[in-house]
């Protein structure tokens, strides 16, 4: 693990799997949608409006999936001080507060025809909100101090604190009575999603997880360019330093 | 011990304190975030029912529901109890006999007036022509008590 903590290894790595991921990214993603939106049967209670789980499952996946990568990485920063990781929990933040929303705006839309009701406050619902502020609170935690290391190291906590939520989010459904359904796919005796259905399901997440190494390469690639910028400018500006010390001198 | 093995150790056991404090706050809460409560919890009054909305979840009884005018006639069961509903409103496109349903309101003399009807749906998902094939065959699992 620590191999890979190096700046230069993971640029390396990074320029070879970025091409790779962006296609499937692009390909899962075409692929998924037009079974999603076309070649997928309606549900026998649903209807048409089964279509919405399509985004709205992966979306849900995908929030919990990202805040766990986080915390990893998070505690990755905090115990070995890899800058690294670090820098991959700040790109990750974003993408995952992104699905979340996703996530908590489908759900309401398909809560009003299916349910009766844009929201109620059950426990699956409330957690998954409580998922959305914790993503909000740890980017703005980690950019609120004049210090970015003081800010990362506060962010980096948060996100393990708040790394409790994600075993209540999944299991919410089967402690307490809600008024979401329990889960469907990943479940004991095995998924109640006909195969039909499962294809756009699994399609939509795979893409949905390659955006996510996507905007993860570019995201680091940025903030690694960045950082060396600013030690050019400072060494620029001590190189100045010094030759107007010399002339003077 | 290192410093790196320091920060570790003390990272795991936040970690557990954490969640050991969560998972108490939520075990004691348990009422509270229990969003229904079954009919049979009503009607052995495991839960304060009088001057107080409450929400009644179960299935819609099969043949129970008796429409006259916009007001509505149905009975919420879990296999072990049913209790009988009055609603006056309009019902969600998944309301129908046999399909999991959470209502609120408030206890009458031995009925539910609800005000808010909503339907819960369950975890299977389905085109018509496998629900059909699989009734037919008597491999039919919906639509039946938990």
């Amino acid at each position: 693990m620590h191999r890979f903590a190096n700046p230069a290894r993971f640029l390396r790595i990074a320029a070879i799997v970025q091409p790779w991921a962006m296609a499937v990214a692009v390909l899962s993603f075409a692929a998924g949608l037009w079974f999603s939106l076309l070649a997928s049967p309606a549900d026998y209670q649903q209807g048409e409006t089964v279509r919405i789980m399509y985004i709205h499952v992966p979306s849900a996946w995908m929030g919990m999936f990202c805040y766990t990568a986080m915390a990893v990485f998070s505690a990755m920063g905090l115990i070995w001080k890899h800058p690294l990781a670090d820098l991959m929990a700040r790109a990750t933040a974003p993408v995952g507060a992104a699905f979340t929303l996703i996530c908590l705006v489908t759900g309401s839309l398909w809560g009003k025809p299916m349910w009766g009701t844009w929201w109620v406050w059950d426990a699956r619902l409330t957690s998954m909100l409580i998922l959305f502020f914790l993503y909000l609170g740890y980017m703005a935690l980690a950019d609120a101090f004049d210090d970015p290391e003081r800010g990362q190291k506060a962010a980096n906590i948060l996100a393990l604190v708040g790394v409790v939520n994600v075993p209540v989010i999944k299991w919410s459904v089967d402690w307490w009575n809600t008024l979401h359904q329990p889960a469907s796919v990943v479940k004991m005796g095995g998924p109640a999603i006909d195969a039909s259905m499962m294809v756009p399901l699994i399609l939509m997440a795979l893409a949905f997880k390659a955006y996510w190494v996507v905007v993860l390469i570019l995201r680091t690639r940025a903030e690694i360019a960045a950082a060396k910028l600013r030690t050019l400018r400072m060494a620029q500006v001590h190189a100045a330093g010094q030759t107007e010390v010399e002339l003077h001198g | 011990m290192t410093r790196k093995k320091r920060r570790l150790y003390f990272v795991i056991l936040g970690l557990l304190a954490v969640g050991t404090a969560a998972a108490l706050v939520l075990s004691a809460l348990r009422q509270d975030i229990v969003f229904f409560f079954s009919p049979t919890e009503i009607l052995e009054a495991k839960v304060q029912t009088e001057g107080r909305r409450i929400r009644l979840g179960g299935l819609v009884e099969q043949g129970s529901v008796v429409k006259e005018g916009a007001k509505v006639r149905f009975k919420v069961t879990d296999g072990a109890h049913a209790l009988p509903v009055e609603f006056e409103g309009l019902l969600p496109d998944l309301f129908r006999e046999g399909q999991g349903v959470v209502t609120e309101g408030r206890m009458g003399a031995g009925v539910f007036l609800a005000s808010e009807v909503l339907a819960k749906h369950d975890e299977n998902y389905m085109p018509k022509e496998v629900a059909d094939s699989l009734k037919k065959s008597g491999h039919w699992q919906g639509e039946e008590k938990k």
